[in-house]
């Protein structure tokens, strides 16, 4: 495989870029569901470090990084280790993906703006997402806790109930833009994003996403109030950094897919694509943050109860009148 | 370049197949099978069928192994004492050598060494691998396909009968 080196230099700056981008957005997300949430219940929130605090997060990540790092004596030291990575990198893989903006074109160079254009890049997203799961599972366990552990087994069985009607929600998107490419799902959406045609699949895919981010009122597996802090009880420092920064990278990376596979991707008017695309995705992390100073947190039956007695048989149910729409219509 | 890499891939197949079946603890065990798995849908991707490797993931990776460690993690299968049993060992390397000599012939002898079939390399790079495989099942293989449909169907029937104490 021979490949010019201007495209080679063109791929590598945009690798960096979205991982610095990602990361960068992930650290102010933390600082900006402190504020959002602080104005929401009426305080002042960080404001100190900085300009209206906004070198909070640096300031977090040098506490973090400065913390002891412990290991719990009776935990399973090599999983222990590698769970946090298990969590993040999944979400970071996913953000690999997804097109965050029409291709440029420099110096006779088309530039395509998403890192690996596959023609089964849906599919590598749900894969990828079933296996995220196992950061919280090992995490919970490796930890050697009670409080860890019934964390871990908590958050395992809500990943793979929600999974499914996650991925049930997206089968109406794939029979109307006939692909598994994320860019045919953008190209398909040109004239028309598909929330007007599937509401209620939309609407599904929002809710199995928040559950999929573990954030209330879907956040049982770390549940404070009974759980201590669930499957990261026993972590500190910047391992159980990882695991938190990780959980607003999911955020990220989930709402850019609900931009992608429901609103138009990085479809718009007027303004350019990849501003369109991160005003869709930080609208979703703000709906997140909006979420958490509203609602209380589900029962654990009633979780169960509306993740496999309601959405997954409307999904299915929304399966079947798209099928019999795309038929008569076709 | 892809020799390398396939070689580099088979390499970490085969030593986590082995961690498998040697690692004491239960849930090591699993993630090396999960890395097994994880291996196989490289190959698939290498044999340009990427649709396959997405399934293998989900499926295997993501769904049936995450159910083996649910269960491990419930059951709370700790390292128990190891005993040697002999025969089972002898009857495991009779198995082994029987399933060696047998893959053996099929690829050296049988038609599975030709490329077969009206399908090859370049056609399914035009067409795309999922759409093929779409097509296929629902024309020529219908009818094993609904087979296996009705065969899943029993199971989950099974599946609830089994969990539901009155029905």
């Amino acid at each position: 495989m021979t490949a010019d080196p201007v495209d080679i230099a063109l791929f590598a700056a945009k690798l960096g870029a979205v991982f610095f981008a990602v990361l960068t957005l992930a650290a102010y997300l933390v600082f900006a569901e402190r504020r959002i949430l602080a104005w929401i219940q009426d305080r002042k929130g960080p404001n100190r470090v900085g300009p209206f605090g906004l070198l909070q997060p640096l300031a977090d990540v040098i506490k973090l990084l400065t913390k002891e790092d412990l290991v719990p004596a009776a935990a399973d030291r090599w999983l222990f280790y590698l769970a946090p990575a298990m969590a993040a990198i999944p979400a970071l893989l996913i953000f690999s993906v997804i097109p965050f903006g029409a291709p440029l074109t420099i110096a006779g160079h088309t530039l395509p703006l998403l890192i690996a254009d596959l023609n089964v890049g849906l599919l590598f997203f749900l894969a990828l997402s079933s296996i995220a799961v196992y950061g919280v599972a090992i995490g919970g366990w490796a930890s050697n806790s009670k409080y860890s552990l019934l964390g871990g087994i908590r958050g395992l069985a809500q990943l793979i109930s929600y999974e499914l009607s996650m991925g049930l929600a997206l089968v109406p998107v794939v029979m109307m833009s006939r692909s598994f490419s994320m860019t045919d799902i953008v190209t398909a959406q040109q004239s028309m994003p598909f929330i007007v045609y599937q509401p209620l699949a939309f609407i599904i895919f929002l809710i199995s996403i928040t559950a999929e981010c573990r954030r209330i009122p879907f956040d049982l597996p770390e549940a404070e109030g009974e759980l201590v802090a669930g499957f990261h009880t026993e972590y500190s420092g910047m391992r159980f950094g990882l695991f938190f920064v990780g959980e607003y990278i999911n955020i990220i990376v989930l709402g850019g897919l609900a931009a992608t596979f429901f609103l138009g991707g990085w479809h718009g008017p007027l303004l350019p694509p990849v501003i369109w695309f991160s005003i869709k995705t930080l609208a979703f992390a703000f709906l997140m943050i909006w979420l958490r100073g509203t609602l209380p947190r589900l029962r654990y039956d009633q979780l169960m109860h509306l993740g496999w007695k309601i959405l997954t048989p409307l999904a299915l149910f929304n399966i079947l009148v798209t099928a019999w729409l795309l038929f008569l219509t076709s | 370049m892809e020799t390398l890499f396939f070689a580099i891939i088979t390499l970490v197949a085969v030593v986590s197949a082995i961690l498998v079946i040697t690692c004491k603890n239960p849930i090591n065990s699993a993630l090396s099978l999960i890395l097994t798995f994880f291996c196989l849908a490289t190959y698939y991707v290498m044999l340009d069928a990427p649709f396959m490797a997405a399934v293998q993931v989900m499926v295997y990776a993501g769904a049936i192994m995450v159910l083996i460690v649910f269960v491990i993690m419930l059951l709370n299968v700790r390292v128990d004492a190891h005993k040697k049993q002999t025969h089972k060992v002898a009857l495991g390397c009779i198995i082994g050598l029987f399933t060696l000599i047998n893959t053996a012939f099929l690829i050296f002898k049988s038609r599975a060494a030709m490329p077969m079939g009206p399908y090859n390399g370049s056609i399914i790079k035009q067409i795309g691998h999922t759409e093929l495989i779409g097509k296929e099942m629902f024309t020529t293989f219908l009818l094993p396909f609904e087979i296996t449909s009705i065969l899943l169907l029993v199971a989950i029937i099974g599946a609830v009968i089994l969990a539901k104490k009155k029905i």
